[in-house]
């Protein structure tokens, strides 16, 4: 079977659909952080399939490497945020941060 | 007149009294508590005394002069000079004032020395003499000013002296209401003055001579000839305005009623201020300026009428009179009136000369009065009088000549004087002769009433020793004995002055014993160069004062003339003499020999003729019913116009605009408020609604991002 551009878009939208999944079931702070990885990293794969299939040159590839830095510093602002509100709230479980409610 | 001398000592004249009078004034409370009245009295009469001695040196200067030479200026300072106006501080003598100045510091003088024996037992001794000295400056500035604005200055500075001396014993109500009664009647003559003297003043700007200063006034008077004002001829508007103002300073109608009101002050200043110079000063005025009446013959006319009305007037209610001081007061009204019959007729030499003659019996017969009060205790109604000559005889026997001089009698002062103005009211060009027989007439009632007020005084026999009226409430009952029992004649100093006055009023006359007579006329020659111009008739006369000279020579042979001229001089003078003669038999006949009962007069037709004379022909209550209460109704529905309908206005505007204002503040409160109010509640209610986003679960928001990005993607397939 040849492998075309539409089975790497479909593994995207899987790992897409799972990073979802994670980001809005998590308890866990880190977890949904892992979730945001996941949605990062599926956006790579289009990117990186779109390069290797659409025909558009090695831009894609270029911009992945852009995305990979990002979600980087990301993460990092991101445990920062985390480390905060461990700080103030003494966990890490997304449910103890209601305090902002209205 | 040529250019005149300048000297530096007539300010003195004015300002040793006015120095005087600041002593006395300010320090003079101190002084008579440390040291007694003496002091006092020094302070007050050395003043008058300096005064006195520089006006005969300024007469003796004159007297050394040539007649058109006679002029000596003072110049004292700068005063006001803005626009055309200029008017400075200076002061002047010529004959007409030198006159003047002695018989103010003169007999002024005198009257200061009988004061000091008259008011002795006074306590507010210093102020009676503080205004007393005040009096004489502001007089003499009358006087001596050489422009019309310093003679008004004096004209009012008297009018105030007159005020605070007739009321000096303020603490009875009826004094310090005839003090002002004087004061306001004055300033209404006065308002006269002021029109007169700007109507001039605006004349003279007009034809390029704007000024006050009389001597200028004098040369240039002659062009205002044809000028008009409102089509009136300027000069007789300016005379006859400057005439009220003479009306009321020298008490004539309708401006006279304050004079017999103001013997409530006490009788040596009836005898310096309403007899010898006060009063004099609207003569003098008339004199000084006569050039400019003499070319308003309209106003002579006036003026003789209402010298001469008045003159009869006065002397009718002076018959009735019971009290020794209105007979006075009404006589020096009767007498004012003869000086400006003169002055109507262009006799203006003869009124000047009885208002000198006039100042000394005048003041002699007031002082006398006034030794008679003091001898008795401040009684003054002549029913209680009588057979005081054998008590007082000095009082008595000056009394008596200067009652002979006022009924004109040869050859006492009075009658050379008033028979001038009587001989003057015929023959003169502007007199007449009903005025002439008038006067006669009037002359005949003065010798009765004179003479009876000496009969009911001095002859017969002593009606008092009910104790004193009048003033005297601080005698209390005791007197001597019980009330007036034994009088006695009064100190030398208050007889003194009484014997000078009596021999002034003797000897006097023969200054000016007339051509007919074989006399020289010396005091109307003396008065010739400044009175002169006026006797000559108007449109000639452009050099004014070089003809004066020529006049001068004309009068002499003019009375050299009269001898030969006119016997008719010689018949009138022996009618009035036996007129004067019928008026004295009449008042013996029925006071002293009481041989005609005086009831059969007062009660003739019903007391009716009676009555009305001696209640002043009800003059003073047609004045209050008419003037004051007039003015008085007219404030009050003036008030009564502001209160209701000026400040009804104001109160219902502020009635409206607070109608209006609380319908603004419903219309804010409710419906401005209530809208804000609405979207205030709005947002809330939204707010209410849209706070629930915030749930603070993070999930919430999650979930939100991603049906957002679902939205989002799917739209576009919409």
């Amino acid at each position: 079977m040849e492998i075309g551009l539409h089975h790497f878009l479909v593994v995207g939208l899987v790992v897409f659909l799972c990073g979802v999944f994670t980001v809005l079931t998590r308890r866990n702070a880190i977890g949904i952080l892992m979730g945001v990885e996941l949605i990062l990293n599926s956006a790579n794969i289009n990117y990186i399939a779109f390069s290797r299939y659409g025909g558009g040159g090695y831009d894609g590839q270029v911009f992945s490497v852009f995305v990979i830095m990002l979600a980087a510093a990301e993460a990092a602002i991101g445990l920062a945020i985390v480390l905060g509100i461990y700080r103030q709230f003494e966990t890490i479980d997304v449910e103890a941060t209601d305090t902002l409610r209205g | 007149m040529s250019d005149p001398i300048e000297v530096g000592y007539l300010r003195w004249i004015i300002l040793a009294p006015l120095i005087g009078a600041a002593i006395n004034g300010l320090l003079g409370a101190r002084i008579q508590k440390a040291a007694g009245k003496t002091p006092i009295a020094v302070i007050a009469c050395l003043p008058v005394l300096v005064s006195f001695v520089l006006s005969v040196v300024a007469f003796g200067q004159l007297l050394g002069l040539a007649p058109e030479q006679r002029f000596l200026l003072d110049s004292l300072s700068r005063w006001i000079h803005i626009g055309n106006l200029n008017v400075d501080f200076a002061f002047w003598v010529d004959p007409l004032s030198a006159v003047m100045i002695l018989v103010v510091t003169g007999i002024g003088g005198l009257i200061h020395l009988y004061s000091v024996g008259y008011m002795h037992e006074e306590p507010s001794f210093w102020r009676f003499f503080a205004y007393l000295n005040l009096f004489m400056a502001a007089m003499l500035t009358l006087v001596l000013g050489d422009s019309l604005l310093t003679l008004f200055v004096g004209w009012e500075g008297v009018g105030l002296c007159s005020y605070a001396l007739i009321g000096f014993w303020y603490k009875d109500i009826a004094n310090a209401t005839a003090g002002s009664k004087a004061f306001i009647v004055n300033r209404i003559g006065d308002f006269g003055f002021v029109v007169g003297m700007f109507a001039l003043f605006w004349g003279l700007a007009e034809i390029g001579h704007g000024t006050l200063v009389v001597r200028e006034i004098q040369q240039h008077a002659h062009l205002l000839q044809d000028k008009t004002f409102w089509g009136f001829a300027l000069p007789t508007f300016v005379t006859l305005m400057l005439f009220v103002g003479a009306t009321g300073k020298s008490a004539q109608i309708p401006l006279y009623v304050w004079l017999p009101d103001a013997m409530a002050g006490p009788t040596p200043v009836s005898a310096l201020i309403h007899a010898a110079t006060m009063v004099t000063a609207g003569v003098y005025m008339i004199g000084r300026l006569s050039f400019l009446f003499a070319m308003a013959p309209v106003t002579l006319g006036v003026i003789a009428t209402i010298g001469i009305l008045t003159a009869f007037f006065a002397a009718t209610v002076g018959v009735a009179q019971n009290d020794i001081k209105k007979v006075l007061a009404y006589s020096t009204v009767s007498q004012l009136g003869f000086m400006f019959v003169a002055m109507g007729v262009g006799a203006y030499a003869a009124g000047i000369f009885h208002l000198f003659t006039h100042a000394f019996f005048k003041a002699c017969l007031f002082l006398g009065s006034g030794s008679v009060i003091h001898a008795l205790h401040h009684e003054q109604d002549m029913r209680h009088m009588g057979g005081l000559k054998k008590y007082m005889p000095i009082t008595f026997w000056t009394f008596l000549i200067s009652t002979l001089a006022i009924a004109g009698m040869p050859p006492f002062a009075g009658f050379f004087s008033k028979d001038e103005i009587l001989w003057k009211a015929w023959s003169s060009p502007y007199g007449a002769g009903w005025i002439w027989a008038l006067g006669s007439l009037t002359a005949g009632i003065t010798a009765f009433y004179m003479f009876r007020q000496v009969f009911m005084v001095f002859f017969g026999e002593y009606r008092g020793g009910h104790g004193g009226h009048g003033h005297d409430d601080a005698h209390g009952g005791h007197g001597k004995g019980h009330g007036a029992h034994h009088p006695h004649e009064s100190p030398a100093i208050m007889t003194g002055p009484l014997v000078v006055l009596a021999l002034g009023a003797v000897l006097v006359g023969f200054l000016n014993v007339p051509g007919a007579l074989g006399g020289n006329h010396a005091f109307e020659t003396w008065l010739a160069p400044v009175l002169e111009p006026g006797h000559a008739a108007p449109a000639q006369d452009a050099h004014g004062a070089h003809g004066a000279v020529a006049k001068l020579e004309h009068a002499a042979e003019e009375t050299l003339h009269h001898v030969a001229h006119d016997p008719f001089e010689y018949i009138l003078m022996g009618v009035s003499v036996l007129i004067a003669l019928g008026g004295i038999l009449l008042a013996w006949l029925v006071y002293l020999r009481k041989s005609i009962d005086p009831a059969r007069f007062s009660e003739a037709w019903a007391g009716v003729p009676y009555r009305t004379v001696l209640e002043k022909y009800y003059v003073d209550e047609i004045y209050q019913a008419v003037f004051v209460n007039g003015t008085l109704a007219l404030s009050r529905f003036l008030a009564a116009f502001d209160r209701i309908v000026v400040d009804g206005l104001v109160n219902g505007v502020a009635m409206v605009t607070r109608w209006i204002s609380a319908a603004e503040g419903a219309f804010d409160r409710y419906v401005v408020d209530g809208f804000v109010n609405l979207v205030g509640s709005t947002t809330m209610w939204i707010g209410a609604r849209a706070r629930q986003v915030q749930t603070g679960h993070i999930y919430s928001y999650l979930y939100a991002i991603v049906i957002g990005v679902v939205v989002i993607m799917f739209a576009r397939l919409l």
